[in-house]
Parts: structure tokens; sequence; C-alpha cells
């Protein structure tokens, strides 16, 4: 079982439907402890993704496809989370660069450059109460979830919704979120928040298309 | 929320080719990706000057375009900071050959995107130095936090590298001279009331009627504490005092003494601000001898203000009094 280009083509739509869906509750969060743009500038972004996907090469490969959603993502979304995101599929195409299929080995090894390069760009650790909060649990449940594409982002999505909710009680240390000291605690961080839907939509389309 | 606008998607674009009109003499505006450039970039034998980050802070950068200070604005939208094409696109269109100076202030977004900005002018040769300011000593500079985040102090960086790229500065002079602007200028700010980002329409924070936020970024976020409405001297006092005790400014210092209104607030309650920090200062035997009193960097319509303090000497000095003439800024020309 192998995902291919049809998987990322899925995955970046459904990224989109999930993020517009709730982009309202993406940018409350961001409200509470950011400046209250997060789902706005997200939602920007991957409408825009979504309006070149169509004019994409028919030979292209899953590695084309999420390097189109990381360029896109860098021109369009802005704040910090345009540049975070978009390192993340920059890094993450790079690491499978060049394969047509993707097995489970692939699939890490994405998550895992995707993940690198958002620790490269933001210099987060875990426990910061940003994405790397979520990015990071996925990373490790994908590593362990075996030889499965499908299984791996199933565990990677699940992992990195529960890490966003463990984002509630932390106080966060980086971005915007970091002035407000110990006031961040008790509000999720919205990157982890929306880490967890981009995921769920790789692991919905993975679903779909295995 | 009762604004001017025609629909929140145009409201910076609008803004800026109105900016465009006004200001034909000064400036040109591409859309395209959007930036503001001087209208006679580049400059020949000039370093370039490019400041940006999220609109919503005017005059700050866009008005602050012109001979003697910044070649370029990109402003993003509302608050949020730009992405790197149009820093790019900018960076380009100003540099003359002797390269190429980012004013950033510190806040994550704006970092990221110049920091990628950078790298994509970097790899199209032209050299490109980055300055971060970080004036605002309301924020605690820790490895805890995203570290001090740059206000009002930002205006002051600009005017002063602007003069020093205009006399004819290198890269690494005019870098060095933003570098120390910023190690000698200190700001704090209250906020008497939020502000609305036009695309979210309603405010973006809550603030009782009674209540006031001292220690305030420039986007409203919190400071170092909620408080009780006080008199003007009070809040003054408050916000005077962890910017003098920071640096520290000492007896003898000269400075100059930024007094900067957050967009909803009258010039009457400027100057009454303005006064107390004034008579704070001669009290503590600092000289004043230089200042700046208005709107320069706001946060949309938001009731509040920020008071700064840059230690100067003569070479600042001689640097801040330098002819700029720019739609926000204008003199000695």
């Amino acid at each position: 079982m192998a995902l291919g280009t049809a998987w990322a083509v899925d995955w970046t739509r459904r990224a989109a439907a999930l993020v517009e869906e709730h982009k309202q509750e993406l940018t409350h969060l961001d409200r509470d402890i950011g400046d209250g743009d997060h789902g706005e500038n997200l939602d920007r972004g991957f409408r825009a993704v979504v309006a070149k996907l169509d004019a994409s090469a028919a030979d292209a490969t899953p590695g084309d496809v999420l390097k189109l959603v990381a360029t896109t993502l860098i021109s369009t979304v802005g704040g910090a989370a345009g540049p975070l995101y978009g390192t993340a599929f920059l890094k993450g195409s790079t690491a499978i660069k060049g394969l047509d299929e993707l097995d489970g080995a692939a699939i890490v090894a994405f998550l895992t450059a995707a993940r690198d390069g958002i620790v490269l760009r933001g210099k987060a650790e875990p426990g910061d109460k940003t994405m790397i909060d979520a990015w990071t649990p996925a990373v490790d449940a994908a590593a362990a979830a075996g030889d499965d594409p499908v299984a791996a982002l199933r565990a990677a999505a699940d992992a990195a919704a529960a890490g966003a909710v463990a984002t509630e009680p932390l106080v966060a240390r980086k971005g915007r979120a970091s002035y407000l000291g110990e006031r961040s605690a008790g509000h999720r961080d919205p990157g982890a928040q929306s880490t967890a839907y981009i995921l769920e939509a790789a692991a919905a389309a993975a679903e779909a298309n295995a | 929320m009762k604004k001017l606008i025609n629909d929140p998607e145009d409201v910076v674009s609008e803004a800026v080719a109105g900016m465009a009109v006004a200001h034909a003499d000064l400036i040109r505006v591409e859309t395209d990706p959007i930036f503001i450039v001087r209208a006679d970039a580049p400059v020949a034998g000039k370093v370039g000057i490019v400041s940006g980050g999220g609109s919503g802070h005017e005059p700050m950068h866009g008005g602050l375009v012109g001979p003697g200070m910044l070649d370029a604005a990109v402003p993003g939208p509302v608050f949020t900071s730009p992405t790197p094409d149009p820093i790019v696109a900018a960076t380009k269109a100003v540099d003359a050959g002797r390269g190429v100076l980012h004013i950033v202030k510190n806040y994550t977004g704006d970092v990221l995107n110049f920091e990628t900005a950078a790298d994509l002018a970097a790899a199209e040769d032209i050299e490109v130095r980055s300055v971060v300011v970080d004036d605002d000593v309301a924020v605690k500079d820790s490895l805890y936090t995203a570290g001090r985040r740059g206000v009002a102090g930002t205006v002051l960086v600009e005017k002063i590298a602007g003069a020093a790229a205009d006399r004819g500065d290198d890269l690494d002079a005019v870098a060095a001279i933003a570098t120390r602007v910023n190690a000698q200028v200190r700001s704090m700010g209250v906020a008497l009331t939020a502000c609305t980002v036009p695309h979210a329409g309603e405010p973006s924070f809550d603030l009782p009627d009674d209540e006031i936020e001292i220690g305030i970024g420039i986007h409203g976020e919190p400071g170092r504490a909620r408080i009780p409405i006080e008199p003007a001297d009070r809040i003054v006092d408050r916000l005077l005092e962890p910017i003098l005790e920071d640096l520290p400014f000492e007896s003898g210092d000269d400075v100059l003494l930024f007094v900067n209104g957050m967009g909803g607030t009258p010039l009457i309650e400027l100057y009454i601000v303005y006064r107390r920090a004034a008579e704070v200062l001669a009290e503590r035997g600092i000289n004043v001898t230089r200042h700046l009193v208005g709107d320069y960097t706001t946060s949309l319509e938001m009731q509040g203000a920020s008071i700064t303090v840059l230690k100067l000497d003569d070479e600042l000095t001689e640097l801040w009094d330098a002819p700029v003439e720019t739609a926000a800024l204008r003199w000695g020309r």
C-alpha cells in the first residue's frame, strides 16, 4: 500500500476545506492569546493553493504538489504561520522528492522533515505552546505505526489532535502569546490546532485514497 | 463597527492608492505585490532602507518613505506581516548596488517573513542586512518570550538610519547606526480602549470602560498590568519609570523624548503626557534636547499613547536633525 499524487491533491483540498470550516474557531483561539488572524490567514493561503492545484502538471509527484503548497502558503499567508507552514511543506516535499509512491517510511520522512523545518524557522521546542506541540507527537506516533502509510498518517493525526488539546495548560514561551506569560495558560494554541486539522486532512485523504 | 471603509478586503490597497495620489511627488506605489517606494528609487550610490509590517500603524511605515528616511515600505494586511514576496520586490526596487538594510520590528511574523525575504534576496545577489528593533520595555527580554517587541522607537531607528544612508554610509555603517539607535531607545505604551481590525469586525480585546492596559504592544497585546483608570500624570510615571530604569538613563544624559499617539487620542492629551514626561526627566537631571509629539506608530483607532526615550550623542543628534522629507515627517529641506 502506498500513497501517490492523488493523495497529495486530496490532502490539500481536504485541508483547505477543514481550515475554511474552522476558520472562525482558529481566529478566536488566536484572538484569545495572539492577534486574532490565524484562521483568516490560513484560509486565504489554502484557497490560493486550491486555485493553483488544477494548473499543476499532469506528471506531478506528491512532492511537487506539496512543494506547490509550500510556495503558495509562503506567498499568501503572512504572519508567523506563512513562513512556518511554508517551511514545513518545503522541507517535507524535499524529503520525498522524486518519489511517485509514498510508503510508511516516506511519510515519516516527510513529517520529520516538516517538523524539523518548523523548528529551524521558529526555534521553538516541545512545551513552548506552539504548533511543535502537535507536530512532535505526530512525528513520533507516525514513526511507531509501522510501514503502512495510512496507519502512519492516522496515528499522526490523532497524536496531533491530542497534542493540540495538551497545549491548553501550557504557558507560552514563543510567538505573540508569550507576551501574556501566565495569562496564556488555559487557552489552546491556534497553531497546534490548525496543525491537527491539516494532519487530520492528510489521514482522511489517505483513508479515502488507499 | 463604524469605519470609513468600503470593503474590509480592500482597506490596505485603497489606503495605499490614496497615499500614492496624495504624495505623488514623494512616492510611487507598486500594486502586485504591494509596496511603497521612493519616487526616485533606486537612488544611485545610496544604501537602500526597507521597512514594513502589518498595516494599521500609519503613518508607519508608508508615511515615512522619502528622502532622508525609508526607500521603501511593505505594508502587510492589517496587523499581519507582509509575506516575503513584496519584501523581496521592494528590496530589489531600492537596491542601487550598495546593499539594502531591512528594519524589522520584533514580532515573530515580521521576523520570519523578513528573514525568508532576506534569504531570497541574497539568492539574487543583493546584499541584505537586518536590524530587529526591540524597544518595548513592557516585555521581558528572556528565553521565555519572543523577546521585546518593536514599537514606536522604530520611527527613530528609521529616521536616523535613513540619515546615515543619505550621507553615504556603507551598508555595514548604516546597519551599525540602526543597531546603536535600537540599543539606546526604550518605549512603553498604554491603551485606554481596544481597536477593531476591519476584517474582524469586533474589538481585538476586551477592556472595560474604567480600566486601562499598561505596557501594551502596538496591536493592543497585553503587557504588564490591567489597572483602573488614573490621572494622566500617574500613568506617565508608570510608563516612564521602567523606561528610565532599563537603560538606565542617568542625570546629565541628553535624550530625545517622543510621545506617540495610538491613533484615537487627541493631541491635547498627548501634550498633557509630554508635559509630565518632560517634568519627570527634568527632575532627574536628564536633558531633553530633541522631541517628537504626535501619531506616528498607531494601532488603528485605539486610544492611548506610548512614551519613547532615546539617549542621544553628537552623531545621533546630527543624524536626527538631518533633512527628511516624507508624508509624515519633514524638515530641513
